[in-house]
């Protein structure tokens, strides 16, 4: 069974990082619009990234002795929040500061620790993720990438998909297959630390349905990797996998993928003097459910930070918060298309800047419910969470 | 006292003197005096009666886990409600009177001092209903209302009648937002319901065995269930929040937004419950009714979610806050102090 999540306030230590932030956010995001702001964490700008590191806030909970800030899980929790709320560009050190510098701290060499990590946490190496490919999705466990081993390292041949942003990483942690064969599923697999710069390796970008490119597809053309590619060790990719998707689900980013266009629509609300009753509800359902997650979220930060592992409570806030974000652009487009309608005067009208930003988080809402495992995954977690598998 | 010193005796009390047997029986007109004055010899209905006054001096948020199980007992009187009509009174240096005390959802003063509340919760069973009044606030005793069933089905609600204020009335003049502390109280009813919902759900799905195999096998089950486990999860924790707080009332907007949330988890709960256990799940016998009834009850009590989510909606709308995240941080989510016991 699942047990209820306790409420609880972040520390005070945690929320005094705040003021500070706010200040930066407000100089930094003055000048930029809700639509690009409303981009987030695809939003890649290395110059602001460089910034954040040079203020410690790359790696705020990773281990000082790693050039990380040495602080708790609550204090990246308000610098994360704040972040997102506000629509910062954290694409290019994101992947590399959530989830890669934490899996090289668990598993990798300390050379692999010394090399990289603060590197991440000065905003200078970027990562990307080597999960998905054309026939493994969902199916995580069926990767036909493989890397043979050689006098000098490993040889690996394949190709993977959906990858963010690996034109402009550095670094890719890849999972791959070492020995047996496909259906081996979960056995054989290994994970992969890739200088992308490697010969062999050539990085195609696929254009989303809003203009924007940051996924790629990425192909390796027999690449000769050292010995120290390896991350972790040999065999026991689908283990490190499964941690690294539980870092990915445990923080604060799986509800606040709609918020710039709910304060937008807001501003808008307040602007035309807001009174309908319909749209009054929404906005409380929509901030009722955002407070209560976020106080779910911070709960499973707790426990994540009590040395525990979360994963069915933090599949749920994962599954309830895409659910969320994918709602609000749906609503809001109703809200202003029935605003519109009952006034047909000019004063109703969106602005062109919250219309460019309902249309990006429309298109790309369905995104919220596959990154870091869809919205069926998340679900089978849960009722195996409930003893029902 | 800490919260698991105060909350596994009261569900020893509860599981001792409320089965579900004893639900049904005061649902169907027996008495429920006996059960009653186990309640109160337990001295758990002065949870929040303040220390000097010779009550546990707890805040809300320390009692949040006794109104949990109250609902997940389905407690056929309304101890949550005593618990804070009794503060209150004693607050006031009123003197309590015994009996079960119930928080009126609706009030409605006539011309001529007529008093009547509609659908009152407990209303068959309480022996004291509070009612908020222009000036106030007013404890009636219920044994001079005309007093009517709504003929719902096993249901303890019932419309009361005051022809002029009734003689005896305690008149507390200090200004209560009580159907905010009404929706409050539901919201955590509403949070122990659901999660044994959710327990009876699973593990129905576990027996049932269909096309060979338990029906939670399938994926098509796994994920409903699923689906009212984040219900009832969240709703949990909105209730939490909606309990918190430095005295025995809640805050306004907190208890708007437990009491939107909880009602939304109610309405999705309640189907998929019934869906799962299919045409049992139905019957008198099974015990799922006893708290899906009261789901759907508790939800309408006191408000129902677009009722309150337009509260939050105003409030938000209003408020000078930059974003949407500021408004939470100051208006909804509390503070250390707010939530356990100093």
């Amino acid at each position: 069974m699942i047990e209820p999540l306790s409420l609880q306030a972040l520390p005070d230590a945690a929320e005094a990082l705040r003021a500070d932030v706010r200040r930066f956010l407000d100089e930094s995001l003055a000048a930029v619009p809700a639509d690009v702001r409303a981009r987030s964490w695809l939003g890649f700008d290395a110059e602001f990234s460089r910034k954040l590191g040079t203020r410690g806030w790359i790696g705020l909970a990773l281990p000082q002795e790693y050039g990380g800030g040495g602080r708790d899980a609550f204090a990246r929790f308000v610098l994360v929040e704040e972040l997102l709320a506000r629509g910062a560009p954290v694409s290019a050190h994101w992947i590399a500061e959530r989830q890669s510098a934490p899996m090289i701290l668990r598993y990798g060499s300390e050379a692999q620790k010394r090399a990289i990590v603060p590197r991440v946490c000065r905003g200078e190496a970027f990562f990307c993720i080597g999960m998905s490919e054309p026939q493994a999705g969902s199916d995580l466990a069926s990767v036909r990438t493989r890397a043979t081993p050689t006098a000098s390292g490993w040889r690996v041949r394949g190709q993977k998909i959906w990858t963010t942003n690996a034109d402009h990483s550095h670094y890719m942690i890849a999972l791959v297959r070492t020995s047996g064969a496909p259906d081996d599923r979960q056995r054989g697999l290994s994970q992969l630390l890739i200088d992308l710069k490697t010969p062999g390796i050539t990085v195609r970008p696929i254009e989303d349905l809003t203009g924007d490119r940051h996924f790629t597809e990425v192909f390796f053309d027999d690449v000769e990797l050292p010995h120290d590619a390896l991350l972790g060790n040999e065999g026991s990719g689908w283990e490190q996998v499964t941690a690294e998707l539980a870092f990915e689900r445990s923080g604060p980013e799986r509800l606040y993928s709609s918020i710039v266009l709910f304060d937008a629509w807001l501003s808008h609300l307040r602007s035309a003097g807001g009174e309908d009753p319909a749209a009054l509800a929404l906005a409380g359902r929509i901030v009722g459910h955002t407070a209560t997650l976020r106080s779910m979220s911070v709960a499973v930060t707790a426990k994540v930070g009590a040395g525990g592992s979360p994963m069915t409570e933090a599949a749920l806030v994962k599954d309830l918060g895409t659910e969320l974000e994918q709602f609000v652009p749906l609503a809001i487009a109703d809200a202003l298309a029935t605003a519109r309608g009952d006034a047909n005067d000019a004063a109703a009208s969106a602005s062109p800047e919250l219309l460019r930003t309902l249309a990006y988080i429309t298109q790309f809402a369905p995104t919220f419910s596959l990154r870091g495992g869809t919205r069926e995954v998340l679900r089978g977690l849960i009722a195996r969470g409930l003893g029902l598998r | 006292m800490n919260e698991a010193e105060l909350a596994e005796p009261f569900d020893r009390l509860l599981g001792d003197v409320c089965p579900p047997a004893a639900v049904r029986a005061i649902e169907r007109g027996a008495d429920a005096g006996a059960l009653w004055s186990q309640l109160e010899s337990s001295g758990f209905l002065d949870t929040l009666v303040p220390e000097a006054a010779g009550g546990a001096g707890l805040r809300l948020a320390d009692a949040f886990a006794l109104f949990a199980i109250e609902g997940r007992h389905a407690l056929p009187a309304p101890a949550a409600h005593t618990m804070l009509a009794r503060a209150l009174l004693m607050a006031e240096r009123l003197e309590v009177p015994r009996g079960p005390i119930a928080i009126a959802a609706e009030t409605h003063v006539g011309a001529d001092g007529a008093i009547s509340c509609p659908g009152a919760p407990y209303g068959l069973v309480a022996h004291a209903m509070v009612v908020a009044t222009v000036d106030g606030w007013r404890v009636l005793p219920t044994a001079g209302a005309e007093r009517r069933s709504t003929g719902v089905h096993g249901s303890l609600r019932a419309d009361l009648h005051w022809r002029s204020p009734p003689a005896g009335a305690l008149a507390g003049r200090r200004r209560v937002a009580w159907r905010e502390a009404g929706a409050a109280l539901a919201a955590a009813l509403l949070a122990g319901a659901l999660q044994r919902v959710l327990g009876l759900t699973v593990a129905f799905a576990n027996e049932r065995i269909q096309f060979g195999r338990s029906i939670g096998k399938f994926q098509a089950i796994q994920h409903q269930i699923a689906v009212l486990a984040e219900h009832a999860v969240a709703a949990h924790m909105a209730a939490q929040i909606g309990c918190s707080g430095d005295g025995p009332l809640p805050h306004p907007l907190r208890a708007a937004l437990a009491k939107a949330r909880a009602s939304e988890a109610a309405a999705i709960a309640a189907p998929t419950a019934h869906a799962v256990h299919g045409a049992i799940g139905v019957t008198a016998e099974l015990d799922l009714q006893l708290y899906t009834r009261r789901l759907h009850e508790l939800r309408a009590d006191f408000g129902a979610e677009t009722h309150w989510n337009r509260v939050l909606g105003r409030a938000l709308l209003d408020s000078n806050a930059p974003c949407a995240l500021d408004f939470m941080r100051s208006a909804l989510l509390p503070a250390h102090d707010e939530i356990r016991g100093p």
